[in-house]
């Protein structure tokens, strides 16, 4: 019985590691997250891995990020630390919710695992990421280069003797040569990623689209081996909007971390506050109020709505129809309004707090919601003749850009782009977070997997969120807005003045922010764009060791080139504006 | 005509089609902000009228850079031939019995084809001298559009100048007296008017330019004044699709109570919108979509047009 209880709560990927020969796991790890948790040698990880694929279908490469365990105080006794931990991060998507975290203990002088490439490809930019990042190397990588940081970078800054503020540094100054080195280095060399300069008849055509292009949604660039028209191969380069979210995170307290995370996905405003917020809830073991839960989940999805009307408008645009984009941004403002009116504030209100959020609902909300909520179906109705029905915007997107579910999962995707190739899995109900299981909505599927598959899931759930909204402003419960936690508010102000004692924790708390007992913990949701997750390690300190954040829109892009090969430019802008993502998203 | 009128009407001609294409800039700007939800340009003058000097104040004096990598001799010349081929077209079109150029000639429409075959040389000589790959990308695809829609274009017209028996526009709209072409000839109108967006490059046939896929086409290396002549051409490009469309098929100046010049004036101001509002609500199409239906359903529309029109006016003749 107790074994089943236990297998149970391994889940089938945790089952078949602890399934396997003693000699190829380490040691497996408790965690407050509740993830099964393995430690495994780099000499067996890729046979572990390898093994955990062929057991089951649809199993996700979900994230691959490394740890700088050197100055960690706080390790849990019995565990193989080394100078490096490569963690990597496998969800399933076939049938209820599945996680299994491998963690790879590497020395700080050897810092090496072998590659796993071959076994997901969208390892592919993980590892290079973390080796950009943290210098952890991947031996048989094929490209094992920079791609946040500019080729001509030194260091690794995710480690943790690496400065974390310009002002640890003299001065910056760039002269004309050093400039002139720095955009040498940017030239593309078409050899370098193995492409050939001439087919048997023909000279191709190397394009440079981005990082300045109409199309490409920010600074993201795309080189582009052309034949007439017809793409050969496209090299992505991104990184251009990098700001090193990670490493800022373990120089700001909890609290003040938290508009960091707006920024990250800045059309998804608050919906970045999720996971962080309920991460750090996780580890303090805090309580969310039903309230608060609710108005997270309206305002999350006042923010999917708004983030999706971004996405419609600007593909359509894309695609060269010049109004709708006006309209929708019309109708977003209205969306911003109603955020303005709870928050203060319209695209990054940073509004979630560690327990609840900040204020509670302002009077008269109710009516504004409500008028919201009668005003947008019209419009999308009005839309979906002027757009999903429109025989141009058909002949331009369908069979454009086709991927099967089976290959969405092996490149990461998640969110309206998996949906969209029939498979139904949302977090919100395979894992219901905040209170999601007692909202009745739908998934919305469609199931071609093409450009207008993912739109036409896009708008679909535009009216899902609707329906989640109209369910929050019916049932919205009284009380309190924000957990009685001392880590989640300091004392009341009032009786500071009473005693000493409180007016010390009080200082404490609000000078220093508070401490967090040490541990893992990983929260993910169903953002905007696919799966957001923040991993974040506490050291019992006032600011995080360590926060991972993997973003939908990273994993994505890296399949673009895919599903461009052999389209043509004009197909490529239909994919690029389908692959819902935002740059900042994507270099964090 | 006596010498005097004559240059009147040729110069009146030259600058009512460069005031036209300047205003119809801010009418396009105007209408777009209409149809899209926004005021559009309205702070400079009355109504935002003076935006079209301000516009033009600043295509003279922005800087005329010259891209050091590129063809200079053909990359001046480029826009000079567009500008003047749309230019010299409009000596055809007659707005009233009285004031037209030369709307008598009798190789009129022949001269019009001629001068908008001579204008594919502007789009493709502009995009390969600027030797950048936008450019060239523009000017491939403008090159393969221009010519094959003039082939539509010239077909779809073959029922209407057999029906007129004649080649210059003023039989044409004389021919017009008891019913408009539009009407007889409605296949060939629609034809016509399509191959008219195409040939102007205008949205959803925008594919020369497609900003989003090629930054700005086969003109993005030009600036200022040169570009400006892109840009004029453009728009007199309109006015000239639009007037023909009038003279051809619309009846030309003829209506009932008010003056010619205004029937004619009216007629090609409600087609300009018209291309306004399909930029508005059309998305654009891929290149060899577009091509496809040139070649697919265009080409077999005017043909069938054509031999439908020959074999009523040869019954006709017959009984």
């Amino acid at each position: 019985m107790s074994e089943v209880l236990e297998r149970s709560r391994l889940g089938a990927m945790g089952a078949t590691v602890a399934a396997l020969p003693p000699h190829m796991v380490l040691t497996e790890e408790a965690t407050r997250d509740e993830v099964p948790t393995f430690w495994v040698s780099r000499g067996q990880i890729r046979e572990v891995l390898k093994a955990v694929k062929r057991a089951g279908r649809l199993r996700m490469l979900f994230d691959l990020t490394a740890v700088d365990e050197r100055q960690r105080e706080h390790k849990a006794a019995g565990l193989p630390y080394g100078g490096y931990t490569v963690v990597y991060h496998l969800t399933s998507f076939d049938g209820p919710l599945d996680d299994l975290r491998l963690k790879v203990p590497v020395p700080a002088d050897d810092a090496t695992v072998p590659t796993i490439t071959d076994l997901w490809p969208n390892a592919n930019w993980l590892e290079r990421e973390a080796w950009d990042l943290m210098g952890v190397v991947f031996e048989g990588h094929p490209a094992l280069r920079r791609i946040m940081l500019p080729p001509t970078w030194e260091g690794h800054p995710l480690r943790k003797d690496h400065y974390a503020r310009a002002t640890e540094r003299p001065p910056f100054t760039l002269t004309d040569e050093d400039m002139m080195r720095e955009q040498e280095a940017l030239k593309f060399d078409p050899e370098a990623w193995g492409m050939k300069r001439h087919s048997d008849n023909s000279d191709f055509m190397f394009l440079n689209v981005g990082p300045n292009h109409p199309s490409v949604h920010g600074v993201f660039r795309l080189m582009l081996q052309l034949e007439g028209e017809f793409i050969v191969d496209a090299v992505p380069d991104i990184g251009y909007h990098h700001r090193g979210a990670e490493k800022m995170a373990e120089r700001q307290t909890w609290h003040s971390f938290i508009p960091y995370t707006d920024r990250v996905d800045y059309v998804g405003g608050v919906m970045n506050n999720f996971p962080y917020v309920m991460g750090v809830e996780k580890l303090a073991g805090i309580t969310v109020p039903d309230r608060a839960k609710m108005i997270r989940i309206m305002l999350a999805e006042f923010f999917r709505l708004s983030s999706h009307m971004v996405f419609y408008g600007t593909m359509i645009q894309d695609l060269g129809q010049l109004s709708p984009v006006f309209f929708i941004f019309t109708d977003r403002e209205h969306v911003f309004e109603i955020i303005e009116k709870i928050c203060g504030f319209r695209m990054h209100p940073a509004f979630f707090r560690i327990g609840g959020v900040a204020m509670d609902l302002p009077k008269g909300w109710e009516g504004e919601v409500k008028a919201f909520l009668d005003y947008l179906p019209k419009r999308l109705d009005e839309y979906d003749k002027l757009v999903m029905q429109n025989p141009i915007f058909k002949a331009r997107t369908k069979g454009v850009g086709v991927y099967s579910t089976e290959e969405a999962v092996e490149w990461g995707v998640t969110g309206p782009g998996l949906r969209a190739t029939g498979h139904e899995w949302d977090y919100r109900k395979i894992a219901p977070y905040s209170g999601y299981d007692q909202i009745p909505f739908e998934v919305p599927v469609a199931h071609n997997g093409d450009c207008y598959d993912r739109a036409l899931v896009h708008v679909e759930e535009m009216r899902q969120s609707l329906r989640i909204i109209r369910y929050c402003l019916e049932n919205m419960p009284e009380g309190p807005y924000k957990a009685e936690h001392p880590l989640a508010m300091p004392p009341p102000k009032p009786r500071t003045m009473h005693d000493i004692e409180t007016l010390i924790h009080h200082f404490v708390g609000v000078s220093w922010g508070p401490v967090m007992p040490p541990g893992e913990a990983r929260s993910c949701i169903e953002a905007t764009k696919g799966l957001n997750s923040y991993y974040l390690t506490s050291d019992g300190g006032t600011m995080s060791y360590r926060t991972r954040i993997r973003t939908p829109s990273f994993i994505h892009l890296q399949q673009i080139p895919l599903l461009a090969r052999g389209a043509t430019l004009a197909d490529l802008i239909a994919i690029v504006g389908s692959v819902d993502f935002v740059m900042a998203d994507v270099d964090r | 005509m006596v010498w005097w009128w004559a240059i009147i009407v040729i110069l009146g001609t030259v600058f009512g089609v460069l005031a036209v294409a300047a205003l119809s800039t801010m009418l396009e700007r105007r209408l777009l902000g209409f149809f899209q939800d926004r005021p559009g340009p309205n702070r400079v003058g009355p109504f935002g009228l003076l935006q079209v000097a301000a516009d033009a104040i600043k295509m003279l004096f922005k800087q005329d850079w010259i891209p050091p990598f590129a063809d200079k001799p053909v990359f001046f010349i480029a826009p000079i031939i567009g500008f003047l081929a749309v230019l010299i077209s409009f000596a055809m079109i007659p707005i009233t019995p009285s004031w037209s150029v030369a709307g008598h000639l009798n190789v009129g429409l022949l001269w019009v084809f001629g001068m908008m075959g001579l204008h594919v040389y502007s789009v493709v000589l502009g995009g390969w001298s600027s030797n950048n790959k936008f450019a060239l990308l523009g000017a491939m695809r403008a090159t393969a559009q221009m010519i094959s829609y003039e082939v539509f274009m010239g077909l779809s017209l073959l029922g209407v100048v057999m029906t007129a028996g004649s080649f210059a526009l003023s039989d044409i709209v004389e021919a017009q007296k008891h019913v408009w072409f539009v009407i007889p000839q409605c296949l060939g109108a629609v034809v016509f008017f399509i191959a008219g967006i195409a040939e102007t490059h205008r949205l959803p046939f925008d594919l020369p330019e497609g900003e989003n896929e090629l930054g700005a086409g086969y003109h993005t290396e030009y600036s200022s004044m040169k570009f400006g002549m892109f840009f004029l051409a453009e728009y007199a490009g309109m006015a000239l699709i639009a007037s023909l469309v009038t003279a051809l098929y619309l009846g030309g100046w003829s209506g009932p109570i008010l003056p010619p010049v205004v029937w004619f004036v009216v007629k090609a101001f409600l087609l300009l919108c018209f291309f306004i509002l399909l930029r508005t609500a059309l998305p654009r199409p891929r290149y060899d979509q577009l091509m496809a239906f040139g070649w697919k359903v265009l080409l077999p529309l005017s043909l069938l047009n054509t031999l439908v029109t020959g074999a009523v006016l040869l019954l006709r003749a017959g009984a």
